[in-house]
């Protein structure tokens, strides 16, 4: 039920007044385990007890570090390792060579494409790994790096994508067999002819074209690996900040050729993720080939500028729009042409069967007739990734695209961008409803989110205000965003990562005494699993979240399962334990029928307790069946004793959380600095298990959003340098860029989600960037600026207010 | 060279390399992981401890710089099995996700509550201005400083109370 607009009123004063939540609907806690409970995690955090990878010594164990490329481009001439193989703390001198007589000089990525682990022919991007030494201590190690001599012979240089097809372009990829370009991949969605009728028959057509440039999840904790190798048992245990142990298990196993049930990955705690640490990285496996050598534990961890430069890198996508519709504003098609730039290997973290994730779902939050976009993916000499960094495989760049089409099309019919988006917006009505690129968006109430975010922001006022302050000449900008996003991936007829299908087990084992264990594939980074994970079991099972312990990041303790990333935790495992959870809860039916000598269709699920039917004082808890069932009881037939459970889970669709978002900034003309005011974000991503974590992930993507919008690039010289190398260059917002930001919520329940949730993990990372841009271009307005790309930072800012945008990924003069 | 530092009021003698740095020291040879290492350019304050009475940033601090001098560390807020009010804010406000930054965020904070006990949102996102959060989008960290500030008020309330309470 919709709130009135009197109460949405009062909740937007309220909120103006005092920084606090906005709902417009409650949702039902189920079983009262639901709700802000403390997190189990902080214990630890707090004490500085974390484990992360760093924080892992082993008895014996060596040091590694790798030398990179300091060309983006050229041929290896030769690699002379002799002293630093001399110097007195080396244990070993890994170079491509040593790992091609294992066959481990390349690897495979996943997006079916190969790279370099050690280089053994070219150098492709700056920073490429080279070599690998290992040592007595982590100071050694780099001072043998100093004694390797490298003779290189540079080649030209491919850093604008733009150029990247050229016929005179230098080919990167010579190693592919029959290779004479740098094309990756062609695809498309949706249908081009329809899409051009509706076109043709259009009172308005406007087009746009936006970079949205390389950026980099820079987690604060970098990435790394500890390997053992045990020579006497065979078993090979890599301690590793990975989103997706398990998939790597199976890759490495895959890759090297070790017995699957040998490999056991751990991943101890992790600072931040945000899919960079999706990927398998040369690093590991050097680590892993370390240990192997040396029949020692050896420890891997990457420096800053080794992560800026060389793991994986988001977006840089060059993007084409062009939208139809009628002069009274009714959105009729959406066009999109972009230009991937994928660096050097095509490395990008994905569902192997869409090389350009899921951008196709691009038509955004918006009734429009047809659809068709092509995405063409090129090779350049610059660090591979692509699909990283909160993006919900790449939902980032087409809800950027989209809603800046939006803002285009509204400049150019002078509407007001808000009233735009409300007219074109789905309606509840249609859901379930199909794209026109084909996806099947679950459920929405988008004009109530956004008619929240609107009140929250007292979004006529402000436009008032925006006026008044135009006529003084100050530049005050309103920008609106509304988002679906895609997640939960998925579905396992349609989606794998190189064979291996997106679907997530959970195990769960209940003690004698009630208290329970809960083993999940995914692994958090931050997100708050172990308290979560708890407080699902405990909704479904009427225990106190206290009473569960969640295991997660260790192989050979968890469920096969194919991580987090792509906010799909809660969307499919947390589907996982809630559907464990309920086959627990059925078995214990079972047992209590035996308990209180009646049939289990006697009983009834109730407060907690299978209950006799109508009789309150003939019940038994989860805890009392638990005992039961491991005790002498004589059980029914048919149960084996014991009430665990275990489950995996195949999502039928993925989960479409969506929001309204509204920014408000006020801009320098003299100097194009840009400060953000006010940011109201209106989140819906179904059923909130705990509330309190929610707005935390929502806050932090906020912020990401902010530094992307107006500071964050990895930008390119003309010969391959990254100028965004440390947190010098790479600038990310903190705590004075940030405002204090303003939430609402809906909530509208995932109706195939066992227990309605949808995920946030990304939403506004996805959402935030274009209410920044639109904010700010809002601001420009009065000086005829149309577009300019992100970053927006001062210079940019004032560079557009002067007529001349500038190219921000690239300083090539 | 060998250097003598106190850390979280413990002496420790040690003989170190002279390039040796801080967070290499508490971390490598003293076994205290609780600080950490995040960016190499003093940008992120992962690795903020006390040196003395002052924070620093001791990825840029050399060991050697700190021979004679006292160290606080993350290990050394909990006291006699109590947490520190800040310790207690920031689980208490949710002013941390993955825990990376938090050691440095709860040790500025500490030394701005010593200095400032009543801080604004404002001063708050001053003093922490030097160190990146990548979770938290730092509203729940202006939050945790602001629920330590005023526990802490509440607390001397209570002292006072007491003290006035003592007969003559």
């Amino acid at each position: 039920m919709c709130p009135s607009d009197s109460q949405l009123s009062a909740a937007a004063s309220r909120r103006r007044a005092e920084p606090a939540r906005v709902t417009a609907t409650a949702p039902e806690p189920p079983g009262g385990a639901y709700g802000p409970v403390r997190r189990k995690e902080d214990a630890r955090f707090v004490r500085g007890k974390g484990t992360f990878i760093d924080d892992i010594q082993l008895p014996g164990m060596l040091h590694g570090a790798v030398l990179r490329s300091p060309l983006a481009h050229a041929r290896i001439v030769s690699i002379d390792t002799a002293a630093a193989s001399a110097h007195p703390m080396v244990e070993a001198v890994i170079t491509g060579d040593t790992l091609a007589g294992r066959g481990l000089a390349w690897m495979p990525t996943l997006s079916q494409d190969v790279q370099a682990v050690l280089a053994t022919d070219k150098v492709r991007f700056q920073g490429q790994e080279v070599a690998f030494v290992v040592a007595q201590d982590r100071y050694s190690a780099r001072d043998a790096l100093e004694l390797i001599n490298v003779d290189y012979e540079p080649l030209p240089v491919v850093v604008d994508a733009t150029r990247a097809l050229d016929p005179q372009a230098p080919v990167i990829r010579d190693d592919l067999p029959g290779r004479t370009d740098n094309h990756i991949f062609d695809w498309e969605a949706g249908d081009a002819a329809a899409t051009d009728a509706v076109f043709a028959s259009a009172d308005v057509v406007v087009t746009g074209d936006m970079l949205y440039p390389r950026s980099h999840p820079a987690p604060l904790e970098t990435c790394g690996a500890v390997a053992r190798m045990d020579k006497t048992t065979g078993k090979l245990t890599v301690w590793s900040t990975t989103q997706a142990p398990h998939a790597h298990r199976t890759l490495y196993a895959l890759v090297a050729g070790l017995p699957e049930h040998k490999i056991r990955i751990i991943s101890p705690d992790i600072g931040g993720g945000f899919g960079n640490k999706v990927p398998i990285y040369p690093g590991y496996i050097c680590a892993i080939v370390g240990s192997m050598v040396t029949g020692r534990p050896v420890k891997w961890v990457e420096d800053r500028s080794e992560n800026l430069m060389s793991t994986s890198f988001a977006r840089d996508y060059h993007m084409h729009g062009e939208i139809a519709a009628t002069r009274d504003g009714r959105i009729l098609g959406l066009r999109a042409r972009v230009l991937a730039d994928h660096g050097a290997f095509n490395g990008a973290a994905q569902p192997t069967k869409f090389p350009a994730g899921f951008f196709h779902i691009f038509t955004g939050s918006y009734d429009l007739r047809a659809a068709h976009c092509e995405v063409t993916g090129v090779y350049t000499n610059k660090a591979p990734g692509g699909v990283a960094y909160s993006c919900s495989f790449r939902i980032t760049e087409a809800v950027y695209l989209v809603e800046r089409m939006v803002d285009l099309l509204a400049a150019e019919l002078d509407l007001d961008p808000a009233e735009l988006r409300m007219k074109n917006l789905l309606r509840p009505e249609q859901f379930p409803y199909t794209c026109p690129t084909g996806w099947e968006y679950d459920s929405g109430d988008y004009p109530r989110a956004l008619r929240l975010a609107m009140e929250i922001a007292g979004y006529p006022e402000l436009r008032r205000e925006q006026a008044g302050k135009r006529e003084r000449g100050e530049y005050m900008g309103i920008g609106v965003s509304f988002f679906t996003e895609g997640v939960g991936a998925g579905p396992r007829k349609h989606m794998d990562i190189l064979g291996l299908g997106m679907a997530d087990g959970a195990d769960l084992r209940v003690h004698p005494t009630g208290k329970a264990v809960l083993g999940i594939s995914c692994q958090t980074q931050g997100q708050g699993h172990e308290t979560t994970f708890a407080q699902i079991v405990a909704a479904e099972l009427g225990l106190s979240p206290d009473d569960i312990e969640v295991v997660h990041g260790d192989t050979d303790r968890t469920p096969f399962g194919l991580g987090t990333y792509g906010s799909r935790s809660t969307a499919v495992s947390g589907a996982a334990a809630a559907i464990a959870a309920r086959k627990v809860r059925d078995r214990a039916r079972i047992v209590a029928s035996a308990m209180l000598e009646v049939s289990p269709s006697d009983l009834e699920w109730l407060n907690g307790r299978w209950q006799v039917r109508g009789d309150p004082e003939q019940a038994r808890t989860i805890g009392e069946i638990a005992m039961a069932a491991h005790s002498g009881l004589e059980l029914p037939e048919g149960v084996e004793g014991h009430i665990d459970a275990s489950t995996v889970y195949n999502p039928p669709n993925l989960t479409y959380p969506f929001g309204a978002y509204i920014c408000v900034t006020d801009v320098d003309a003299g100097t194009g600095e840009v400060r953000i005011r006010r940011f109201i974000a209106v989140d819906d991503c179904g059923v909130r298990i705990n509330p309190m974590i929610v707005e935390g992930q929502v806050h932090g993507g906020l912020a990401d959003g902010v530094g992307m919008a107006l500071m964050q690039v990895i930008a390119f010289d003309a010969e391959g340098n990254c100028l965004g190398g440390s947190f010098m260059d790479y600038l990310l917002p903190t705590s004075v860029e940030c405002p204090s930001w303003e939430l609402g919520e809906t909530v509208t329940p995932s109706p195939h989600h066992p227990i309605g949730a949808k995920g946030i993990g990304e939403s506004a990372t996805v959402g935030s960037p274009a209410a920044v841009v639109n904010s700010v271009l809002d601001a420009l307005r009065p000086f005829g600026v149309r577009h300019a790309d992100m970053p927006l930072t001062p210079a940019n800012v004032w560079s557009a207010i002067q007529g001349r945008p500038l190219r921000t990924d690239l300083a090539i003069t | 060279m060998e250097i003598t530092v106190s850390v979280n009021g413990t002496g420790y003698s040690r003989v170190v390399e002279p390039r040796l740095l801080l967070i290499h020291f508490l971390r490598d040879e003293l076994g205290l992981t609780g600080s950490h290492w995040g960016c190499d350019t003093s940008n992120c304050g992962a690795c903020v401890v006390w040196l003395d009475e002052t924070p620093v940033k001791s990825c840029t601090v050399l060991a050697a710089m700190a021979d004679g001098h006292r160290v606080l560390t993350v290990e050394g807020l909990e006291r006699d099995g109590e947490l520190d009010p800040i310790q207690q804010a920031f689980a208490e406000c949710h002013g941390l996700q993955c825990g990376f930054c938090t050691p440095g965020m709860m040790l500025t904070s500490r030394w701005l509550l010593d200095h400032c006990p009543d801080p604004s949102p404002a001063q708050i996102r001053e003093a922490l201005s030097g160190q990146i959060c990548r979770c938290t989008g730092y509203e729940n960290i202006v939050r945790s400083v602001r629920w330590a500030a005023e526990h802490e008020a509440a607390a001397r309330r209570d002292d006072d109370d007491d003290s006035q309470d003592v007969p003559e």
